[in-house]
């Protein structure tokens, strides 16, 4: 039997979306730091500006540096085209202001990042777009929740902090069965470990700070189009079915079938939000995805090292992350992730909230901050960081007990990472 | 927009601009199992540089209704009788794959429906690979990354787009993912057997560009050369470092190609 031949996922991590520079012959990504590009005549720049060819006119809408880094992630996650932003948090709201406008409602599993939280419900109400939360694990929920004005479900494949397995498929058929896209935060897991658009998902965004950087030296984000979800059959999606008068009538689906929602979040969203990334934070962030593979193979032996010790340990009332065989996604993980489900994971110190602050007091190696998916390990207490504006009945509601210690495993020796960890656990109970 | 032929829907890309009856036409003819966003690249360039743009979803494909047509002669004669109903005769006819014995059956059938052809990846005759034709018939996903695998060239699978953040094996499978249940395998089909293409070649009198993929594995430039033969009046344009799918995979370059194919004048529309 013949088989498709395609450049495999290491291959692509190099070399998808960069050809060497035609007249200098770099073989790296060059840093194209320029604002913007000079026309050929009149005609080309009329011809750029109205959509009629592909090309650059100013890098808050598209530069060549970031142009490789957005191609490569599209590559990676097997999708149509990608949009980079200058964070995480733009390219969710990109996506959201892509897909509706006032009076859009969301169905949002809860166990979400304490900033999508936030927006989804502090910010995006006043800009008259609602969010329903309900069960991760419910797809039933994700059902029940949608009403005639839903216009996305949305969910992390491997939710914050409690590191809960999204089953794509079944939450896909949901929302599928219901004319909607199924959009996913996958930045916890990375194309290396899963691939969201190949279970159903409709659009995949990362924060790109963490684990596809890796070194923690630049912000983005990016959201990539599956190019499956037929926009002109749910009629539900005006902006990309309806000529839009920003473009002299272009309707998206009608010229750029698959590609329509990435089209449109690239030709107005960056145009007019503005949220573009740095051409230096995409050419350091693909220096990072260069060693994907390799980093995140280790992130996962790192993690699964750290999680044998934490589970055996007298300090640590529990541990959760989907490889224990406790946690209650454990098959479902196997599954999904056959490679492993990431280095994120979360645990409780025994003594609760003052054990947990001498834990944090007393690593030595590990670092104590609010970011995830650095080379450097790095622990941070949720409930007084990143998920701190949420009450604490929204807490609980989340899964972010007090006891809650996030880890986030790096690429150290893991002798030295448990060694640390260990340090730091006795002196809690002291 | 969408008009309704033979009692069926159409559905009709027209670049983002109404038909002017004072424009000459350029008619556009995707290839198998595909739609009219074939030509995402080339029909909004057109229509805003002096043309009347129909780029055409084939029955059964895109969001055209009806059933995907068997035989390459009928979908030549339904695609004549479309360019007369649309008032657009002569045109210009554009093909791409299939759609290139679909454009030629058309001139050849009746030549008032065409001003010139244009053929982009093209051969005599479109053989199909067994495995190929079973997959269209019985696992689209299949068909979609075995068609990619083969129909890109060496660069494209790497990448380097010219449209910013666009992967193009993605958007190729994706493409081919969407084709309506029946429109793949009978497209396929169509080409398999039609062995027509130097015959009706030999009835146009108009002038013919062939625009040819050098790295093209599914339509070689070697297997076109019996039909370039067969043509009164040719041209033939190679395109370096590209493979079959050239109206995505270059689409610049395939627009300029097809621009200097039907003479434009350089002026903005």
């Amino acid at each position: 039997m013949v088989e498709p031949d395609f450049l495999r996922f290491s291959t692509l991590s190099l070399h998808a979306g960069h050809q060497p520079d035609a007249e200098t012959g770099a073989r790296a990504v060059p840093v194209y730091w320029s604002t913007s590009f000079v026309f050929d005549d009149t005609d080309q720049a009329a011809s750029r500006f109205n959509l009629e060819e592909p090309g650059y006119i100013y890098s808050r809408i598209g530069n060549p540096t970031t142009a490789v880094l957005e191609e490569r992630i599209a590559a990676l996650e097997g999708g149509v085209g990608a949009v980079c932003t200058a964070s995480g948090m733009a390219a969710f709201h990109l996506g959201i202001a892509t897909l509706m406008g006032q009076g859009g409602h969301i169905v949002a599993g809860r166990n979400l990042y304490g900033g999508t939280a936030n927006i989804l419900t502090q910010t995006l109400p006043r800009f008259g777009i609602t969010t329903t939360f309900v069960d991760p694990r419910d797809p039933d929920a994700y059902e029940e929740a949608i009403t005639e004005d839903t216009r996305l479900v949305y969910g992390e494949t491997l939710g914050n902090p409690g590191i809960e397995v999204m089953d794509i498929q079944a939450v896909a058929d949901v929302a599928h069965r219901n004319g909607l896209p199924l959009m996913v935060d996958s930045t916890f897991a990375t194309p290396y470990l899963m691939k969201p658009i190949e279970h159903g998902a409709d659009i995949v965004m990362h924060s790109i700070t963490k684990f596809m950087g890796g070194h923690g030296v630049a912000l983005g984000g990016v959201l990539v189009d599956g190019g499956h979800f037929d926009w002109d059959a749910s009629g539900k999606f005006p902006t990309l079915t309806e000529p839009y008068d920003g473009y002299h009538g272009l309707a998206f689906s009608e010229e750029f079938g698959p590609a329509a929602f990435i089209a449109r979040a690239r030709a107005e969203g960056l145009r007019d939000f503005g949220a573009a990334i740095s051409p230096m934070n995409s050419f350091q962030i693909l220096q990072g995805i260069e060693t994907l593979p390799l980093r995140m193979a280790k992130h996962v032996s790192n993690a699964e090292a750290v999680i044998a010790m934490l589970v055996n340990h007298d300090a640590v009332s529990w541990v959760s992350h989907p490889s224990a065989p406790t946690h209650p996604d454990h098959k479902m993980a196997k599954d999904l992730y056959p490679k492993g489900t990431g280095a994120i994971l979360s645990f409780g110190v025994k003594g609760g909230r003052d054990a947990g602050r001498k834990f944090i007091e007393n690593v030595r190696l590990a670092s104590h901050l609010a970011n995830v998916g650095d080379a450097r390990t790095l622990v941070v207490h949720p409930a007084s960081t990143t998920h701190q504006q949420m009450s604490l009945e929204a807490l609980k509601v989340a899964g972010v007990g007090e006891d809650l210690v996030r880890l986030s495993v790096g690429l150290e020796d893991e002798e030295d990472i448990i060694a640390d960890l260990n340090r730091a656990l006795k002196a809690s109970q002291r | 927009m969408e008009i309704t032929y033979r009692g069926e829907a159409v559905r009709i890309a027209t670049g983002g601009r109404p038909h002017d009856p004072e424009l000459p036409g350029i008619v556009l003819i995707h290839g198998s199992g595909m739609d009219r966003t074939t030509w995402q690249m080339q029909s909004r360039w057109f229509a805003h540089h002096g043309y009347r743009v129909a780029a055409i979803d084939l029955p059964g494909h895109g969001l055209s209704g009806g059933e995907p047509l068997e035989r390459i002669p009928d979908m030549g004669e339904w695609l004549a009788g479309l360019v007369h109903e649309l008032d657009m005769a002569p045109s210009h006819l554009v093909g791409f794959s299939l759609g290139t014995f679909v454009v030629l059956e058309a001139a050849a059938q009746d030549p008032t429906s065409a001003e010139s052809l244009v053929l982009i990846g093209t051969a005599a005759a479109m053989p199909v690979h067994p495995e190929l034709l079973t997959a269209s018939a019985e696992d689209i996903p299949r068909a979609s990354r075995l068609m990619t695998s083969w129909a890109l060239g060496s660069k494209a699978h790497k990448g380097g787009h010219r449209s910013p953040g666009t992967w193009l094996v993605g958007s190729s499978t994706s493409l081919i993912d969407r084709s309506p249940q029946g429109a793949l395998s009978r497209d396929m089909e169509a080409c398999n057997v039609y062995d027509g293409a130097v015959e009706a070649m030999t009835k146009v009198g108009v002038p013919v560009t062939f625009i040819l993929g050098a790295e093209d594995k599914m339509t070689p430039i070697k297997a076109a050369t019996s039909l370039i033969d067969a043509a009164n009046n040719s041209t033939v344009v190679k395109m370096d470092g590209i493979g079959h799918m050239m109206p995505i995979e270059d689409p610049v370059g395939a627009r300029v190609a097809i621009a200097e194919a039907i003479g434009w004048d350089g002026a903005r529309g």
